[in-house]
C-alpha cells in the first residue's frame, strides 16, 4: 500500500530493536478478551484508479450546476468561486498543519488568521473576532451560551425568523442546563415582532438573524436601541455574509456579539459542510468568548510575529471551567474566506452584494409582474418569499424533472406558510435564468 | 549519516494585508452586470467594510509567502502525540472536490441528493464494522462536537430512566476538553488517578462510582500510550450502577481490527476522522467526530439519520427521543467523502496501519530510551511518553529541546502532556513514516540531548532558523492586539 512505506525488512529489523517476535506480539499488553475475535469485514481496497471510477459515479448521481439551475438559499449559497482561491487552498503547507502551537513554524497559519479575525471584525463592525467556529449554527449556540455566562442569567429571546436549523441546533445546546428560549414572534411584513421585549429584566441576549431566514432585512437599530444600556446582550446571526457588502454592520448598530456562517466566502457548499462560523463581539467581552484567538506580538530580536493568545479561556487550560469545549474549529475554511474577502477587496465586495441583491430583486419583480404574490413587503437581500397558486407541488416536481430546483417549500418548516417558497438569487444565475425560471412557472 | 533536513533557505518577508493594494483593484473577475440597478433603501445601506483592494497576483504571492513559514505533514515527520499527523493523501482531495459533491446543496430534494447519501450511509457501516459499535452518527464536526454529542446522548438516557445525574467519572489522563464537554451538559468532573502502571485500576473506579454518576470517560488507548487492560471490569462497575461507558477515540489509530470497542463494554466512542483517517487538520480544522454507539443508545443519537429502503437512501427524523441537532445540516460532509476515500482505498489493511504505527511508537521508545528519561517503562501502543528529567541538572527543559529540533527539521512532539508526566514529551510518529524518518528523528533528538551537555545556549535560543525566534506570549496575552 502506497501509504504504507515499510519493507518486509524495516519490519523485521525494527520488530528485533523493540524486542517482539511479530507485528501481533507488539500488542501483548493488550488482555486476551479484549482482544478482537474477527477480522475486519471491509470491502478489498481499491486502487486509485478505480476509487476515480467508484467516485465519479457517485459523484454523477447528483443534482448540481451548471446542468441544474438550483435556486436553493436558505442557509448555503451558490457563489463563484476564482481559480486563484481553491489553488492556494491546495497549498499542502496550510492544509497539513496542526494548530498553531508551535508559532515558530507555524507563522503562515497564524498571520492567516489574524487577518480573517480582523477582516471578519471589520465586516461585521464589531472590535474583535475569534479564530472561527464549526458553523452558523453552533457559533449561534455558543454565543448564547457566552451571553449566559456574562450576564448570569438563564433566558433567552430568539427570533423565529432566525434559519430554523440553527434554531433546532440552540435547543440541542441549550437543553440539558434548562435555559429557557423565548420565541419572537415575527410581523405582517416579514420582520422581527419586537413588541414583546419591553421588559427583559430576566433576558441574557435577543438573537436576532439579518437578513433573516425570509432573506429579509431586519431593522436592528430597533434591537440595538432596546438592549443599549439594558443588562441583555444584543446576538446579530447571519447565513449570509455578503450581504454585510452593502448592509449597515450588526456592529455600528449596536450587537454586542455578531455570529454567523461564512461558507458564501470561498467555501464549497459541500452539502452543508464544512463551513465556517463566524464570531465576533464587542472587546469587554474577550475574554468570555468561546474559540482560539491569535494575537500579535514580538520575538526575542524584536521582531512581529504572531501567536495564540488568551488560552487561559481554553479547554485544555481551564478544563470544566473553561469558556467552550471547543478546541478543532474550521481553521482552513477561516483561511479560505480569508483569501476570498482578500480577492474582493472592499470596493469588489461592494459590488458583488449590490449585484446578488439587483438579480435577486429582478426576478422577485418579475414574478410578481406574472401575478404571483410576494407575501412579505419588507426588502430583501439575495433571497425572498413567493407564494405559488394551490396545486404548484406538480408544476414544481415538473420543473425538477426540467432541472430547475424552483426554490424551498417552507411549509416543512413553517406549517402555517404551505404553498410558500423562499427563492435564491446570486451572481451566479444570468437574467437569461431568471427570465425561463419565471416563463417556465407561468407556462 | 544522512544529513538532517533543516536548513536555512530564502525566506520572503510580506506585511499583513492590510498594508497591501491600492483602492480600485479587485482580485476576483465579478460576473457581467445584466440586469438595472436597484438601490437599497438609504436607512438600510451601509458603507461597507474598507477591506483593502488587490489584484489576483496580489493575494496569490501574499498567500504562497505565508504559507512558506508554515510546517506540515508535507513537509516534514509531524510526531505530534495524540494528534496522528499521518499522511494525508492526496486522491482523498480529489475525489471531495468533484462538482457533484462540492457543489451540493445541502436542502436538495432527497431524490437528487443519492449520491452523498450513499456516501454518508456506508460509511456510517464502515465505521461500525471498525469499531465494532452498532449505529453510528456522522454530524458532529470535530472530536469535541462528538464529545458534547456523546455527554448529550448521556443526558438523554439517563432522563428516558427517569435519573437526572450531576457527576462524570474522567481519569487523569484524559484529553482536556472531556471535562469541558461534560461541563456543558451539567456534569462535574470527578477526577481519578491512574495507577503506578499508568493505568486506571478498577478498584479506583468502584471507590467513585455512584447512582449520582452518569458514567466514565475513558481514552482508550490513553494519553501515555498504555491500553486501559481493566477496561472489562471497569465497564461491569459502571454498567452495575446504570451507569456508562464513554471512549474518547482519538487514539483509534493503534486498534483498528486489533479491539473491537462494541466487545469491551464501550456504549459510547467518537471518532476523530482528522486523525485516524487520513483528512488534512487544516490548521486547526476543519476534522470531523463521527460518535459510534451501542444498540440501546441509537435511538438518542442526531437527526436527521440516513436511512435506506430498498435501493433509495433518505433522511429520517422520526427518531422522538433523538437528542436533535447539532449542525446546521449534516456535519461537515466534505472530510467524510475524504475519510471515505481514505478507507475504501485501505480496506482489511487498516489493521497493518495500527500494527505499524504501534511498531513505529515502540521502536522510538526503545532508541531513545535512556537518552530521554522514559518514566513508564513498558510496551507502549501508538504513542510514548518521556520526560525531561535526564536534563535537569543542565537546566534544559522539555521546551528547549523540542524548540531545537525544529533547527533540525522536524516538528516538535506535544509536550507538558499529559500532566501527569511532569515535562512531558509525547512522540507519536505514526504509520506512514517510514525507518529513515524515524532514526533521522532519533538522531537529530540525540544531538539535541549531546548540546543540552556541551553547548546549551543552542537550546536556549533555538529555534534559529525559521523567521521568527520564541515569541513573547506573555505580552501577548497581558496586552491582546487580535486586530489590526
Amino acid at each position: 500500500m502506497r501509504y504504507l512505506p515499510h519493507t518486509g525488512e524495516d519490519i523485521a529489523e525494527m520488530l528485533q530493536v523493540v524486542g517482539a517476535a511479530s507485528l501481533d506480539d507488539l500488542f501483548s499488553t493488550i488482555p486476551e478478551d479484549c482482544r478482537r475475535k474477527t477480522g475486519l469485514n471491509l470491502p478489498e481496497s481499491l486502487t486509485e484508479w478505480e476509487l476515480n471510477d467508484l467516485m465519479a459515479s457517485v459523484a454523477g448521481a447528483m443534482a448540481v450546476s451548471p446542468e441544474y439551475k438550483v435556486f436553493l438559499g436558505a442557509g448555503s449559497y451558490e457563489h463563484h468561486i476564482p481559480a486563484s482561491v481553491s489553488y492556494l487552498l491546495g497549498r499542502s503547507e496550510f492544509s497539513t498543519a496542526y494548530t498553531p502551537y508551535q508559532a515558530e513554524i507555524s507563522q503562515g497559519t497564524l498571520q492567516a488568521i489574524f487577518e480573517y479575525q480582523s477582516l471578519v471584525a471589520a465586516l461585521l463592525g464589531m472590535d474583535v473576532a475569534n479564530a472561527s467556529m464549526y458553523d452558523g449554527a453552533s457559533a449561534l449556540a455558543e454565543a448564547l451560551l457566552m451571553a449566559i455566562r456574562a450576564t448570569r442569567l438563564k433566558k433567552v429571546a430568539v427570533s423565529s425568523l432566525i434559519h430554523p436549523l440553527y434554531r433546532r441546533a440552540v435547543s440541542t445546546y441549550l437543553a440539558p442546563s434548562g435555559y429557557e428560549i423565548v420565541e419572537l414572534p415575527r410581523l405582517n411584513d416579514g420582520r422581527t415582532d419586537l413588541r414583546g421585549l419591553e421588559k427583559m429584566d430576566d433576558l441574557a441576549a435577543v438573537a436576532v438573524q439579518s437578513p433573516n431566514f425570509f432573506g429579509i432585512i431586519e431593522d436592528l437599530a430597533a434591537v440595538g436601541n432596546l438592549t443599549r444600556g439594558a443588562g441583555t446582550l444584543f446576538v446579530a446571526s447571519f447565513t449570509e455574509p455578503l450581504a454585510y457588502g452593502l448592509l449597515k454592520s450588526p456592529g455600528s448598530q449596536g450587537a454586542d456579539i455578531a455570529c454567523g456562517e461564512g461558507q458564501s466566502f470561498g467555501i464549497p457548499q459541500s452539502f452543508g459542510g464544512p463551513g465556517v462560523g463566524m464570531f465576533s463581539c464587542r472587546k469587554e467581552y474577550v475574554r468570555s468568548m468561546p474559540g482560539r484567538l491569535v494575537g500579535k506580538t514580538l520575538d526575542r530580536n524584536g521582531k512581529p510575529g504572531f501567536v495564540l493568545t488568551l488560552a487561559t479561556r481554553e479547554q485544555h487550560i481551564r478544563r470544566e471551567r473553561a469558556t467552550s469545549n471547543i478546541c478543532t474549529n474550521s481553521g482552513l475554511c477561516a483561511t479560505t474566506a480569508a483569501m476570498y474577502m482578500a480577492s474582493l477587496g472592499g470596493t469588489g465586495l461592494r459590488e458583488l452584494a449590490q449585484l446578488n441583491h439587483d438579480k435577486s430583486e429582478y426576478l422577485k419583480r418579475a414574478l410578481a409582474g406574472a401575478g404571483f404574490k410576494v407575501p412579505f413587503s419588507a426588502p430583501t437581500f439575495n433571497e425572498f418569499v413567493v407564494e405559488f397558486p394551490s396545486g404548484f407541488d406538480a408544476i414544481y416536481r415538473r420543473l425538477l424533472d426540467e432541472k430547475i430546483v424552483a426554490g424551498l417549500p417552507l411549509a416543512p418548516y413553517y406549517p402555517e406558510l404551505a404553498g410558500r417558497y423562499l427563492l435564491c438569487v446570486t451572481e451566479t444565475k444570468g437574467k437569461n435564468d431568471l427570465d425561463a425560471l419565471v416563463q417556465r412557472l407561468i407556462g | 549519516m544522512k544529513e538532517s533536513a533543516g536548513t536555512t533557505g530564502l525566506i520572503l518577508n510580506e506585511p499583513v494585508l492590510f498594508e497591501k493594494g491600492r483602492k480600485g483593484r479587485c482580485g476576483i473577475s465579478l460576473p457581467r452586470r445584466d440586469v438595472a440597478f436597484f438601490p437599497l433603501d438609504e436607512t438600510l445601506a451601509g458603507p461597507g467594510p474598507n477591506f483593502p483592494d488587490l489584484s489576483e497576483v496580489d493575494v496569490v504571492r501574499h498567500y504562497t509567502r505565508l504559507s512558506s513559514w508554515n510546517f506540515g505533514v508535507d513537509t516534514g515527520m509531524y510526531p505530534l502525540g495524540s494528534c496522528t499527523m499521518k499522511y494525508n493523501p492526496k486522491t482523498n482531495e480529489k475525489q471531495a472536490a468533484l462538482p457533484g459533491f462540492a457543489g451540493a446543496h445541502p436542502l436538495l430534494p432527497v431524490a437528487l441528493s443519492q449520491g452523498v447519501l450513499k456516501i454518508m450511509y456506508e460509511l456510517e457501516r464502515l465505521l461500525a464494522e471498525i469499531t465494532g459499535m452498532d449505529a453510528v452518527t456522522l454530524q458532529p464536526a470535530a472530536g469535541a462536537h462528538g464529545e458534547l454529542t456523546g455527554m448529550l446522548v448521556f443526558h438523554a438516557y439517563h432522563k428516558s430512566k427517569g435519573s437526572r445525574r450531576s457527576k462524570i467519572i474522567v481519569p487523569d489522563t484524559a484529553h482536556g476538553t472531556n471535562p469541558a464537554s461534560a461541563a456543558l451538559c451539567g456534569y462535574s468532573p470527578v477526577n481519578v488517578k491512574s495507577n503506578e502502571r499508568g493505568v486506571l485500576s478498577a478498584e479506583t473506579i468502584a471507590e467513585v462510582m455512584d447512582e449520582q454518576t452518569a458514567g466514565i470517560m475513558v481514552t482508550n488507548p490513553n494519553t501515555l500510550g498504555f491500553f486501559e487492560e481493566n477496561i472489562r471490569k471497569i465497564a461491569e462497575i459502571v454498567h452495575a450502577k446504570d451507569g456508562l461507558v464513554y471512549a474518547d477515540g482519538a487514539n483509534m489509530n493503534a486498534l483498528m481490527g486489533i479491539v473491537s470497542s462494541g466487545d469491551i463494554g464501550v456504549d459510547v466512542l467518537h471518532l476523530n476522522l482528522h486523525k485516524t483517517f487520513s483528512t488534512p487538520h487544516g490548521g486547526g480544522g476543519p476534522g470531523a467526530g463521527p460518535v459510534c454507539v451501542a444498540k440501546h443508545l441509537e435511538p438518542f443519537l442526531p437527526v436527521p439519520r440516513v436511512l435506506k429502503k430498498g435501493e433509495k437512501y433518505f433522511l429520517s427524523e422520526d427518531f422522538p427521543q433523538s437528542i436533535g441537532k447539532l449542525h446546521a445540516f449534516y456535519g461537515n460532509v466534505g472530510i467524510m467523502i475524504r475519510a471515505y476515500s481514505y478507507i475504501m482505498s485501505l480496506g482489511a489493511e487498516l489493521k497493518k496501519v495500527s500494527q505499524l504505527a504501534v511498531l513505529n511508537a515502540n521502536y522510538i521508545k526503545e532508541r531513545l530510551k535512556g537518552i530521554l528519561h522514559l518514566p513508564y517503562d513498558r510496551p507502549c501502543m501508538h504513542e510514548c511518553v518521556f520526560s525531561d528529567k535526564n536534563q535537569a541538572a543542565q537546566k534544559v527543559t522539555t521546551l528547549d529541546m523540542v524548540k531545537r529540533l525544529m533547527d533540525y527539521g522536524f516538528h516538535p512532539p506535544t509536550i507538558y502532556f499529559p500532566l501527569v508526566v511532569h515535562g512531558a514529551i509525547m512522540i507519536e510518529p505514526t504509520e506512514t513514516e517510514s525507518k529513515e524518518e524515524i532514526d533521522l528523528f532519533i538522531q537529530a533528538f540525540k544531538d539535541v540531548v549531546k548540546e543540552a551537555g556541551d553547548d546549551p545556549e543552542k537550546l536556549y535560543g533555538a529555534p534559529w532558523r525559521p523567521k521568527v525566534t520564541r515569541l513573547d506570549e506573555t505580552e501577548a496575552a497581558r496586552h491582546p492586539c487580535l486586530t489590526y
